[in-house]
């Protein structure tokens, strides 16, 4: 269909081009949506599809707001009236429900089930998170743990020619000539090197360890409430710390390291050794983060299942590890129902925390994953002011 | 092809005359798609802002781009009206849509209960909205606009609520309860009237307060801007300019089969009678005419709904043949939806049409009922009734401050959505600023009090 033939139109004004009230609308449309999404940050927390590494958005899916009106019970039910060639008693099946061509109506909330993606940035929902939970901006650990660097301060007349001052240098030469128009132009006595100087610097560096049971006993379910907070423990560490180094550790009667992206897909068989991982996490300490300066962390989540006959050696483990974190938190995945008796694991961490930092909170589902990163991190803030203090 | 749309106009404009039309003028204006598609999801070429316009814009737009459906016009009755058309309509649509135009126009000026309500609301409606909607925006910049969202939320939500058998300037109910005039039909009574009436009466009649509303009330955007004990000026504005608007859609609304059937008959019957037109021309408007009219979408056997426009123009070439066009003048002054459909649409019409009556069944699947012409079209007005809305009234005004309103559920036949109503209720209440309550019945029949704002 062409359009040439429209010059006898009458001129439009013209304003429509430039301003567009619908637009206007649905940008308002879309901050509702946000805002909304704020209030529903725990669940967002739990079901956002996780990507850690790479990637600094999540994207949510969402509907669109409805305008609520008083409208009947079940309106999807009912008679109506259709046209077309159907006989009585004909049973149709769900035909597309198509709106009248053309029509134009000032009502109609219905607006089908359009879903739009909408992306956060990680960083955003982290702050919303931190204001909505009041949690505590973390301290990280000073006074001894200090780490020096390298800083530019101050001139010499003498050094390495990649560090020359130009600048500085011909004003130098120019301070001198004030006094002697005669001068030569430029001396060595005028030049001026750039000096490095090394700065005691507060620690910032950070490791934080993710122990995951992976034996049989753990169920997808747990397995994904398990990705889910460590992803948000480990985004709220990023906050504090300029640099933060993630461990995945992962145990069944036997602990192995693992890169991210296999981590979160292990399935392992078999039963529970909890002192198998704590040894590998206290191997890798040694190993690889063996400086004073390092703030150490870990976490470990589990359906608390742990072998009987393991128990010596996991509090042995347990305590020697924990000399070295600065703190440890203890996540525990079961159904609600099965809470009244203290598991295995929970009497390992529960003896332990007497000695050491170390936070317990139970998982039952995606909604309590907010409040358990709530738990830990006012818990370990705490806990660090008054190590502060009475140091 | 060196004609133009605008030639075309006075000829049709003409035509139109010789065969009866009467019309206030109309003003048109060739816009972009996307405005089109603006002035249908807002109703009106410029009104006020709401996140819930944006919504169905975009929806809109997600349904024009898959092409579901196109707009060729809009017209806004009023003296002068006015008629938007689609810039991307090519020469044919235009002569045709001018047409449909001046049915329209024909149309807004006879029709009855349009005259009512445009006697209302003046034949500006373009204008009035617009001024809301400046008004709005000043509001936004004195109070910020959550407030004043947070008042459109809630009259918006309430936009069918009002009362078209009651003027649109309306004054507040009378204060005191009429006294009861004493009938004087008997003997005795004409001799009690007579008495002196300075005599120490026994029995003194003292005046009573009329409760507050005396009867239940539909029009519940007025009561709210009158009567809430805490609302300020501004706000009860906002109520008052959305009732004026509906009023003004209330027409539209209630003769949508008629009014579009009458603009279809017009555009055909000027079609065919306009020798003027080019025949390829004609051809173009005759098969956009055709989809227009379509009962059925392309590709499909069967819908689940009926084209008002197919409808519409069924009825009315069948009135023309049968009683003339003077009879059929008279019904298009007379009638709206409801006596037009009951009187008209005969069972060897709606057999004609393949019209049939369905009850959706609980698994999504659709059984055809028996034919019952009476059922078929009770069940075609049953979205008309009340604006399309379920019924709620203001029952009554608690000295609290309580606002009670009262679901009809006997007359509509089952309760409301509770979710729904709830957010309603909370709407109402951040405006009422005092409790609001809704009484209706649950999936059980039994009755249900929903509460928004109890201390």
């Amino acid at each position: 269909m062409s359009t040439e033939e429209n010059s006898g139109v009458p001129a439009i004004s013209g304003w429509y081009e430039l301003f567009s009230r619908g637009s206007r609308d649905w940008l308002r449309h879309g901050e509702k949506v946000r805002e909304a999404v704020r209030e529903h940050l725990p669940q967002i927390v739990a079901g956002a599809d996780i990507i850690n590494h790479g990637a600094h958005t999540v994207r949510v899916p969402v509907r669109m707001l409805e305008h609520y009106r008083f409208r009947l019970r079940g309106a999807g039910q009912g008679t109506g009236v259709g046209q077309g060639d159907a006989k009585p008693g004909d049973v149709l099946g769900q035909p597309r429900n198509e709106g009248t061509p053309g029509q134009k109506g000032a009502g109609g909330t219905d607006r089908g089930g359009i879903e739009l993606m909408l992306e956060f940035k990680v960083d955003d929902i982290i702050d919303w998170l931190w204001e909505e939970l009041r949690l505590p901006n973390l301290q990280p650990r000073s006074g001894a743990t200090e780490e020096s660097e390298w800083r530019r301060e101050g001139w010499d007349r003498r050094g390495a020619r990649s560090r020359l001052d130009r600048r500085r240098s011909m004003r130098e030469a120019a301070k001198r000539r004030a006094f002697n128009t005669e001068a030569p132009a430029l001396i060595d006595e005028d030049l001026r090197y750039r000096q490095l100087t090394r700065r005691r610097q507060p620690a910032t560096r950070a490791a934080v360890f993710f122990l995951l049971d992976v034996s049989g006993s753990m169920t997808d379910r747990d397995r994904h409430l398990a990705k889910t907070f460590f992803f948000w423990v480990a985004a709220g560490l990023r906050r504090e710390y300029r640099s933060l180094d993630i461990v995945f550790v992962a145990h069944t009667t036997e602990a192995w390291e693992f890169n991210e992206a296999e981590f979160f897909n292990v399935v392992g068989a078999g039963g529970t050794v909890a002192s198998t991982g704590l040894a590998k996490v206290h191997g890798i300490l040694d190993e690889r983060f063996s400086q004073a300066n390092c703030n150490c962390y870990l976490f470990y989540a589990s359906d608390g299942d742990n072998a009987v006959d393991d128990r010596a050696a996991a509090q042995r483990e347990l305590a020697a590890t924990l000399e070295r974190m600065r703190y440890a938190g203890y996540v525990e995945i079961a159904p609600t129902n099965m809470r009244s008796v203290r598991t295995e694991t929970m009497r390992l961490f529960d003896e332990a925390a007497d000695a050491a930092a170390i936070g317990r909170f139970c998982i039952s589902g995606p909604d309590d994953i907010g409040a358990a990163i709530r738990h830990f991190l006012t818990q370990e803030a705490a806990d660090s002011e008054a190590a502060g203090s009475a140091a | 092809m060196s004609e133009q749309w605008s030639d075309y106009v006075p000829r049709l404009e003409e035509l139109a005359r010789r065969l009866g039309l009467d019309w206030s003028p109309v003003i048109f204006e060739a816009v972009p798609d996307s405005f089109m598609t603006e002035i249908a999801v807002y109703g009106l070429p410029v009104r006020m802002p709401h996140w819930s316009f944006g919504a169905r814009y975009i929806y809109q737009l997600v349904q024009r781009h898959m092409g579901y459906s196109r707009l060729f016009e809009v017209v806004f009755p009023g003296n002068p009206g006015h008629a938007y058309v689609a810039e991307s309509n090519a020469l044919a649509d235009n002569i045709l849509v001018t047409a449909h135009v001046l049915g329209h126009a024909d149309f807004s000026r006879n029709n009855m209960l349009f005259r009512r309500c445009q006697e209302q609301v003046s034949e500006h409606i373009v204008e009035h909205a617009a001024s809301h909607a400046h008004q709005i925006e000043r509001h936004i910049e004195a109070y910020g606009p959550e407030a004043v969202e947070q008042v459109l939320d809630a009259a918006l939500s309430l936009e069918q609520y009002i009362d078209v058998d009651q003027p649109l300037r309306r004054e507040r109910y009378p204060e005191y309860q009429s006294e009861p005039v004493p009938a004087v039909d008997d003997a005795f009574r004409t001799r009690y009237i007579a008495l002196d009436a300075s005599a120490e009466s026994v029995w003194s009649p003292r005046k009573q307060r009329a409760p507050v509303p005396p009867h239940p009330e539909r029009d519940l955007l007025w009561f709210i801007a009158t009567y809430a004990p805490e609302m300020e000026s501004w706000e009860r504005d906002i109520f008052l300019a959305v009732r004026e608007e509906s009023f003004y859609f209330f027409p539209v609304y209630a003769t949508q089969v008629m009014n579009e059937g009458w603009a279809s008959y017009w555009h055909a019957r000027l079609l065919r009678e306009a020798d003027f037109v080019p025949q390829a021309a004609y051809v173009d408007a005759i098969k956009c005419h055709s989809d227009v009219v379509r009962p059925i979408a392309a590709g499909e056997q069967i819908a689940l709904s009926v084209n008002p426009y197919h409808l519409g123009f069924t009825l009315w070439e069948q009135i023309v043949k049968e009683a003339g066009l003077e009879a059929a003048r008279g019904i298009m002054r007379q009638d709206d939806d409801f006596s037009f459909i009951r009187n008209y649409l005969t069972r060897e019409l709606a057999a004609r049409m393949g019209l049939f009556q369905y009850r959706k069944q609980d698994n999504g699947q659709v059984k055809v009922l028996e034919e019952d012409i009476d059922a078929l079209r009770e069940s075609l007005l049953l979205e008309k009734y009340n604006f399309g809305a379920p019924r709620v009234a203001v029952s009554e005004l608690k000295n609290d401050g309580t606002l009670v309103l009262q679901h009809h559920s006997r007359i509509d036949g089952r309760g409301l959505d509770v979710e729904r109503s709830r957010r309603v209720l909370d709407y109402v209440q951040r405006v009422w600023r005092r409790p609001v309550q809704l009484l209706t019945v649950d999936a059980a029949s039994q009755d249900l009090q929903l509460t928004a704002g109890s201390a």
